[in-house]
C-alpha cells in the first residue's frame, strides 16, 4: 500500500481498533483516536513535504497543461465490466483538503475529550464519517468517489441523530435528505457523463479527456454544480446547514462545517467544471449571482441571529458562498481563491465550532444576550475566538484574507466568456459582506466577551483546559501561518489549477465579450 | 546605487521587524510567565525594543539625507522584497520596504512617538492588571504601522492598514469590562472597515488596470531600469507613462474616469483612517482607549496614515484634478468642522481629539492645493504631519499626566493646576502655543507653509477658512488650557501633585521636539516633482496674519474663561442657544449613524433576511417535506389490500391510456 491508501484507511483502523476496546473503557477510547488522528496528521505533514518538494517544481511546466497531473498514484481494477477501480491519488487541491481534514479531525478528537455518553460508538462514526471525507479527497475514479461520499455523508444522520441537542431528530432527518436530494443529482450526472463518453470508465482523468456534446453539458452542468452546491450551502438549499449545525455535538459540528462542506466546492471544482467545462461557461454567470446572495445575504442573516451556532452557521454560509463564488469566477485567482477559502474557512470555522462547544460547556448557554464579559474569566477562549472572528472577517495577517482577496480579484478581473459587466457588478455587491461581516463578528464578541460580567455564577468559571488550548492553538496557528506565509500554500496548489484553467480555455468557441 | 556600503539601508527590514518580534515574545513567551514577572519584563522589552527601532530610524534618516543632500533628487531605494503572494502571472505582491524622504520621515516620527509613549506608559499603566497585554498589543501596533510607512505597494499598505485598524481596535477597548470603550472600539473598527470597502475596490481597480496595461508599457520601465516591477508597486502606479495611459482609458463609471474613480475610492478609505467628515465620528470616542495610546494611535501616528496614503500616490492624485479637489474640500471642511466642535467640549481628551481631526484637514487640504508643479503644499503637509506628532502627542501625554492626577477627564475637574504640576504646566503651555501656531514654534512654521501654499495656490477660499481655523484652535486650545491650569481647583484637583519621572521624561523630551522641529529645512529633505525645493523662509505677508488671529484667539479665550470665569461662557452659550447645543451635540452625527444602522439596517435588511431564511426558504423545504408525506398519506388508502379495488384501478388506468392513446395517436 501506498501513502494514499494510507491516508485513507488510517482512520478507518482507529475505528476498528476502538471496536475492540470495551465501551466502558471510555478513556482509553479516546486515547485510541488522540493516536490514530495524531500519526494521521504527521502522515499527513509527511506526506505534505513529499508533495510540495514535487509539485512546486511543476508549476512552470504545468502553466499550459491541460491534464490534472497526479502523485503517489494508486491503482488497482475494481470491477473490470463496469470499468471501476480503485483509482486514488493527489494533486494539490488534493493535498490542501487532506490537510484541513487531518487538522480538523485531530482538533476535533481533542474537542471531543469529555464525551462519555456512548463514546465507543461516537469516535467508530467519527473516524468512519473522515475516512469517507479523505476517500472523496483522494479518489480518481467517479464510483470510488460517489461511494466515499455516500460514507461521508450518511453517519451524519446518527451523529446528530444521537449526540445532537435540541430539535436535533428533525435537524439530523432534514440534513440528509436534503444532502440525498444532492447526491441522486449527482448520481444521475455520473451516469450521464458516463454513458456520453462511451469508454466504460468511471475513471475521472479519461473521462475528461472527451469532448461532450454541449447539448449535454448544458443540462448536466447544473446537476453536479446543484448537487454539490447543496452540500456547499448554495442558496437557497443552505437552510439545513443553520439546523444541522445548531444540533449537531461539538467535534460534528467542527467536522460537518469545517470539512464536509467543503466535499460541496470541492466536488464542484473536480468533477463539474473539469468534466463539463463549456457548461461551466454557460451557467458561470447564473451561479455567480445565486452565490453573491449567498455571501450578503448569509452576512446580514448572522447579524440578528441570537443562538452561537446560529451566528456561526449564517456566517458558514456566507463564506462558503466564497467558495463557489469563486469557482463560478471561472479563472486562476478565482479557483485558487475558493480552494483558499476553502482551506481558510475549514480551519476557522473549525476553530469556531469548538469554542463555543467550550463555552457552552462551562455556560451551559449559547444564547448570545444570556452571556457577557467572558473574557474576563476565560481569556484564552476570548483571544482565539476574536483570531477566528478577525479570520472570518478577512483581517490580513490570516488566511481569509488571501482568500478573499482572490476571490473578489477573480470575480473582477473576470475572463473571456463571461459577461464582465456583470461579473464586476456581482463582485462588488460581494465586496460589501467585508463590512457587514465586521459588523456580525464584532456585535457577537463583543456581547459575549467584553462588558462587565452579566451573569454572577459565570464568575466560577475557568479558562481553556490543556486539551482545548492544543486543539484551538493548533486551529489558530495554522490561521496565522496560512495568513502570514501564503507562498507556502499557494505552491502547493498552483500547479494543480492550471489544468481546470486552461480546459475552460480551450474548449469551445470563446465567446467575445472583452 | 549607493547603497551597498551602508548597513542601516540594506537592512532597514530591521526597523519594523524588531517590534516584530518583541511583540512574538510578549504575545507567545512572556505571557505564559507568573505575573510579577510578566509584568516586570513586558515593559522593558516593549520599550526596549522600540527604542532600538528609534535609533536604527534615526540612523537610517541620517544616512539616506546625507547620500541625498539638498537639490539632489531624492530616490525611492526598495533594498529588499520578496515575493509574498502571487495571485497570478505579473500580479505579484513583493513585500519589501520603500525608502525614501516621506517613509524616512514617517519611521522617524513613529519610532519616535512610540518610543516616548512606550516609556511614559510604563509608568501610567503601572499597577493595571492589564499590563502585560497593553504592551503586546502596543508593539503589535507600533510593527503594523512600521510596515504601512515603507510599503512599497499598495496592497501591503492594505494589509498593514487593516493591522493598525485592528491593533487600534484592541486598544481602543482595552478596558474591555467597560461598555463604553467596548462600544468605541467596535465603532471605531466598523466605520474604518466601511472606508477600507472603498480602499479595497480602489485597490482592484487598479490592480485590474495596471495589470492590463503592465504587457505594454513593461519592456518601457524595464529599460527606465524598473525591474522586478508589479502593478501593484508604487513605482509602477506612480510612473508617469502608466498614468498617462491610465488617463488615456476610455472606461468610465458615472461619469468618471478610471483613474478618478479609483483614487476617489482610495481616498474614502484614507478619509475613513484619517477621519475626514462624514467618515469622522469613531475619532472622539475612540478617546476610551488609554491616553498614551491616544496619543501614538489617535494623534500622532496612525491617523495620519490616510494623509501618508495621499502623500504616497500623490502624483496619481495630481494626474486627477478632480480627485486632489475632493481631497481639498473635504480637508478643508473637516479642518472648521472639528475645530467648531472643539470649542464646546469639556472632555479634555475629545477636544483634543476634535483639535487632531482639525489639524488633519490642514495636512489634507495642503495635499489638495498642491500640484506637481508646485509642490509646496505636499511638502507643508509632511511638514504638517511632523510637528503635529511631536506637539500633540505632547498635548495628549500631558492630558494623560492632568488625568492621572484628577481622575478625571472633565476640564472643569481641573483648575489650579499650573502650581501643583509645574512641569506638565510648562511642557503643555508649549505644545498648546504650538498649535496655536506662536512663533518660533513648531506649529508656527508648518500652518505657515500650508497657509502659503493655499494662497499661492489660487484657493483663496481655503486660506481664509485655514485662517479661520487657526484662530478658532487657538480659541480652544487656550480654553482648555486656562480652565485646567489657571482656573480654581475644584475637589478633584486639590490634591493633584506631578506625574512620576517616567512620565515626565517623554514630556519634556516632546517639548523639545516641539520647540526645535519648526528648525528643520523640511523644504530640503521631502519635496516631490519638478520643482528642486529649496527653502521658503516665512512669508511675513501670510505669517502676519496668521499671528494676528492666533492673538486674537487667546485673547479671547482669556477675555471668557480667565477674565470672565465660567458666567460669561455660560452666558454666550446661552445666547447662542440652539446653534450652541447643535454644535455641543457634534451635530448630530452619532445620531444619524445610529439612526442608519439600527432602525433602517437592522430592522430593514437584517432583521427581515432573518425572517425569510426561517419562514420563506426554510418553509419551502419544510413544505417539500410536508408535501411528500402528505401525498403519501393520500396515496395511503388506496393501498386498502382488496383484489376488488385494485382491479377496477387496474381497468380504470387501462382505459385511460387506450382512450390517451387513441386520442393522441389515432
Amino acid at each position: 500500500m501506498g501513502l494514499v491508501s494510507w491516508l485513507i484507511i488510517l482512520p478507518f483502523l482507529t475505528a476498528m481498533a476502538v471496536l475492540m476496546v470495551p465501551a466502558k473503557n471510555w478513556k482509553a477510547i479516546r486515547w485510541i483516536s488522540l493516536t490514530g488522528t495524531g500519526m494521521h496528521l504527521m502522515l499527513t505533514a509527511f506526506t505534505t513535504m513529499k508533495f510540495w518538494a514535487l509539485a512546486s517544481q511543476d508549476i512552470p511546466a504545468m502553466k499550459t497543461a491541460t491534464m490534472t497531473k497526479l502523485y503517489f498514484v494508486e491503482r488497482v481494477t475494481w470491477f473490470q465490466t463496469l470499468g471501476i477501480d480503485y483509482f486514488v491519488g493527489l494533486d494539490g487541491i488534493s493535498m490542501s483538503m487532506v490537510i484541513l481534514t487531518s487538522i480538523i479531525i485531530f482538533a476535533g478528537t481533542l474537542a471531543s475529550w469529555n464525551v462519555e455518553e456512548r463514546t465507543k460508538e461516537f469516535f467508530v462514526l467519527l473516524l468512519t464519517l473522515v475516512t469517507g471525507v479523505f476517500g472523496v479527497f483522494m479518489s480518481f475514479d467517479l464510483f470510488l468517489f460517489f461511494m466515499f461520499y455516500e460514507v461521508a455523508v450518511l453517519p451524519m444522520y446518527l451523529l446528530i441523530g444521537i449526540w445532537g441537542t435540541g430539535p436535533k431528530e428533525y435537524a439530523a432527518m432534514k440534513l440528509t435528505l436534503m444532502l440525498m436530494v444532492g447526491s441522486a443529482l449527482i448520481l444521475v450526472g455520473m451516469l450521464a457523463v458516463y454513458h456520453a463518453s462511451g469508454l466504460h470508465t468511471f475513471d475521472l482523468i479519461r473521462l475528461a479527456t472527451v469532448n461532450y456534446p454541449a447539448s449535454l453539458q448544458t443540462w448536466v452542468f447544473p446537476m453536479f454544480f446543484l448537487g454539490f452546491g447543496v452540500l456547499g450551502a448554495l442558496y437557497p438549499f443552505h437552510t439545513w446547514s443553520p439546523d444541522g449545525h445548531a444540533s449537531a455535538p461539538t467535534a460534528v459540528s467542527m467536522l460537518h462545517a469545517g470539512v464536509l462542506m467543503k466535499l460541496g466546492g470541492y466536488g464542484a471544482l473536480r468533477i463539474a467544471v473539469y468534466l463539463l467545462p463549456e457548461g461551466a461557461k454557460e451557467w458561470g454567470l447564473f451561479f455567480m449571482g445565486l452565490t453573491t446572495i449567498n455571501i450578503v445575504y448569509g452576512s446580514f442573516g448572522a447579524i440578528m441571529q441570537k443562538d452561537l451556532k446560529y451566528f456561526t452557521a449564517y456566517s458558514s454560509v456566507s463564506h462558503c458562498g466564497f467558495v463557489l463564488f469563486g469557482v463560478a469566477a471561472m479563472n486562476l485567482m478565482g479557483f485558487k481563491g475558493a480552494i483558499i477559502q476553502m482551506f481558510s474557512h475549514g480551519i476557522m470555522t473549525g476553530l469556531f465550532f469548538a469554542l463555543i462547544g467550550m463555552v457552552y460547556g462551562r455556560t451551559h448557554t449559547r444564547i448570545i444576550p444570556d452571556m457577557g464579559g467572558l473574557a474576563k474569566v476565560m481569556p484564552w477562549l476570548a483571544v482565539c475566538f476574536y483570531v477566528g472572528g478577525m479570520a472570518s472577517l478577512g483581517l490580513p495577517g490570516f488566511a481569509g484574507f488571501v482568500a478573499e482577496s482572490h476571490v473578489f480579484m477573480g470575480g473582477f478581473f473576470g475572463n473571456n466568456f463571461m459577461n464582465p459587466v456583470a461579473m464586476k457588478t456581482l463582485t462588488i455587491i460581494a465586496t460589501v459582506s467585508i463590512v457587514v461581516t465586521a459588523v456580525y463578528v464584532l456585535r457577537g464578541l463583543a456581547t459575549v466577551f467584553q462588558g462587565p460580567i452579566t451573569n454572577h455564577h459565570f464568575h466560577e468559571l475557568t479558562d481553556a483546559t490543556l486539551t482545548e488550548k492544543l486543539s484551538t492553538g493548533l486551529l489558530v496557528a495554522t490561521l496565522a501561518v496560512v495568513g502570514f506565509m501564503p507562498w507556502y500554500f499557494i505552491d502547493l496548489i498552483e500547479a494543480s489549477i492550471f489544468p481546470f484553467v486552461n480546459r475552460l480555455q480551450a474548449s469551445g468557441t470563446m465567446v467575445a465579450f472583452h | 546605487m549607493h547603497s551597498e556600503q551602508s548597513f542601516i539601508l540594506n537592512n532597514v527590514w530591521l526597523i519594523p521587524a524588531i517590534p516584530f518580534l518583541s511583540f512574538l515574545t510578549l504575545g507567545l513567551l512572556i505571557r505564559n510567565f507568573p505575573k510579577k514577572l510578566q509584568d516586570q519584563l513586558s515593559g522593558i522589552v516593549a520599550t526596549l525594543a522600540v527604542f532600538s527601532a528609534a535609533v536604527l530610524a534615526y540612523w537610517l534618516a541620517w544616512e539616506y539625507f546625507h547620500l541625498f543632500p539638498a537639490g539632489v533628487a531624492k530616490q525611492a531605494l526598495v533594498p529588499w522584497s520578496f515575493e509574498w503572494l502571487r495571485y497570478q502571472e505579473n500580479l505579484a505582491v513583493n513585500v519589501g520596504v520603500l525608502v525614501d524622504p516621506i517613509s524616512v520621515l514617517l519611521m522617524v516620527v513613529v519610532t519616535t512617538v512610540s518610543s516616548l509613549v512606550h516609556l511614559y506608559s510604563t509608568g501610567y499603566m503601572h499597577g493595571d492588571p492589564g499590563y502585560a497585554r497593553y504592551f503586546t498589543w502596543l508593539n503589535l501596533f507600533t510593527f503594523s504601522m512600521l510596515g504601512l510607512v515603507v510599503s512599497p505597494n499598495i496592497l501591503q499598505m492594505y494589509v498593514c492598514w487593516e493591522l493598525v485598524g485592528a491593533s487600534s481596535f484592541l486598544l481602543i477597548g482595552f478596558y474591555f469590562e467597560k461598555p463604553s470603550a467596548v462600544s468605541a472600539s467596535k465603532k471605531a473598527f466598523i466605520v474604518t472597515r466601511f472606508a477600507d470597502l472603498g480602499f479595497l475596490l480602489g485597490v482592484i481597480l487598479l490592480g485590474y488596470y495596471g495589470y492590463n496595461l503592465f504587457a505594454s508599457v513593461a519592456p518601457s520601465l524595464h529599460a527606465s531600469g524598473l525591474t522586478n516591477v508589479q502593478p501593484f508597486d508604487f513605482a509602477f502606479l506612480t510612473n508617469p507613462e502608466v498614468m498617462n495611459q491610465f488617463m488615456g482609458m476610455s472606461d468610465t463609471f458615472m461619469g468618471m474616469g478610471v483613474l478618478t474613480l479609483s483614487m476617489v475610492l482610495i481616498f474614502m478609505g484614507a478619509a475613513g483612517k484619517s477621519a475626514m467628515f462624514p467618515l469622522h465620528i469613531w475619532l472622539p470616542d475612540a478617546m476610551e482607549g488609554p491616553t498614551p495610546v491616544s496619543a501614538l494611535i489617535h494623534a500622532a501616528t496612525m491617523v495620519v496614515a490616510g494623509v501618508y496614503l495621499v502623500a504616497r500616490m500623490f502624483p496619481v492624485f495630481a494626474a486627477s484634478a478632480d480627485a486632489l479637489l475632493v481631497v481639498m474640500y473635504v480637508g478643508a471642511f473637516t479642518a472648521l468642522f472639528a475645530a467648531v466642535i472643539g470649542c464646546t467640549q469639556d472632555d479634555i481628551k475629545r477636544v483634543l481629539a476634535f483639535s487632531t481631526l482639525s489639524q488633519l484637514g490642514y495636512m489634507m487640504f495642503a495635499l489638495g492645493v498642491s500640484s506637481m508643479d508646485h509642490p509646496l503644499g505636499y511638502t507643508a503637509s509632511m511638514f504638517h504631519l511632523f510637528t503635529h506628532a511631536f506637539f500633540k502627542a505632547l498635548l495628549f501625554l500631558g492630558a494623560g499626566a492632568l488625568i492621572h492626577a484628577v481622575h478625571s477627564n472633565s476640564i472643569w475637574d481641573m483648575g489650579g493646576l499650573a502650581k501643583k504640576m509645574p512641569v506638565t504646566h510648562a511642557t503643555v503651555l508649549i505644545a498648546t502655543l504650538a498649535i496655536a501656531g506662536i512663533y518660533p514654534l513648531a506649529g508656527f512654521f508648518s500652518k505657515d507653509e500650508i497657509l502659503v501654499a493655499a494662497l499661492e495656490s489660487g484657493h483663496t477660499g481655503v486660506f481664509a477658512i485655514g485662517l479661520l481655523v487657526a484662530g478658532i484652535t487657538a480659541f480652544y486650545m487656550f480654553r482648555i488650557y486656562f480652565v485646567a491650569f489657571w482656573g480654581k481647583p475644584s475637589h478633584h484637583s486639590e490634591h493633584a501633585h506631578e506625574a512620576p519621572i517616567s512620565m515626565l521624561i517623554p514630556l519634556i523630551v516632546l517639548a523639545i521636539f516641539t520647540i526645535g522641529a519648526g528648525f528643520v529645512p523640511m523644504a530640503d529633505l521631502v519635496s516631490i516633482g519638478h520643482s528642486a525645493g529649496g527653502h521658503h523662509g516665512i512669508n511675513w505677508a501670510v505669517a502676519g496674519p496668521s499671528l494676528f488671529v492666533a492673538a486674537a484667539g487667546i485673547s479671547f479665550a482669556w477675555f471668557m474663561y480667565v477674565a470672565g470665569g465660567k458666567q460669561r461662557s455660560a452666558a454666550l452659550a446661552g445666547a447662542l442657544g440652539g446653534v450652541y447645543t447643535t454644535i455641543k451635540q457634534k451635530f448630530y452625527f452619532d445620531e444619524i449613524y445610529l439612526f442608519i444602522t439600527k432602525k433602517i439596517v437592522f430592522r430593514f435588511i437584517a432583521t427581515p433576511i432573518a425572517w425569510f431564511d426561517r419562514n420563506v426558504v426554510d418553509g419551502g423545504v419544510n413544505l417539500s417535506g410536508w408535501l411528500t408525506r402528505a401525498s403519501g398519506a393520500a396515496l395511503n388508502s388506496t393501498q386498502t389490500g382488496q383484489v376488488q379495488t385494485y382491479g377496477a384501478w387496474f381497468v380504470g388506468g387501462a382505459v385511460t391510456v387506450t382512450l390517451v392513446l387513441w386520442i393522441f395517436f389515432l
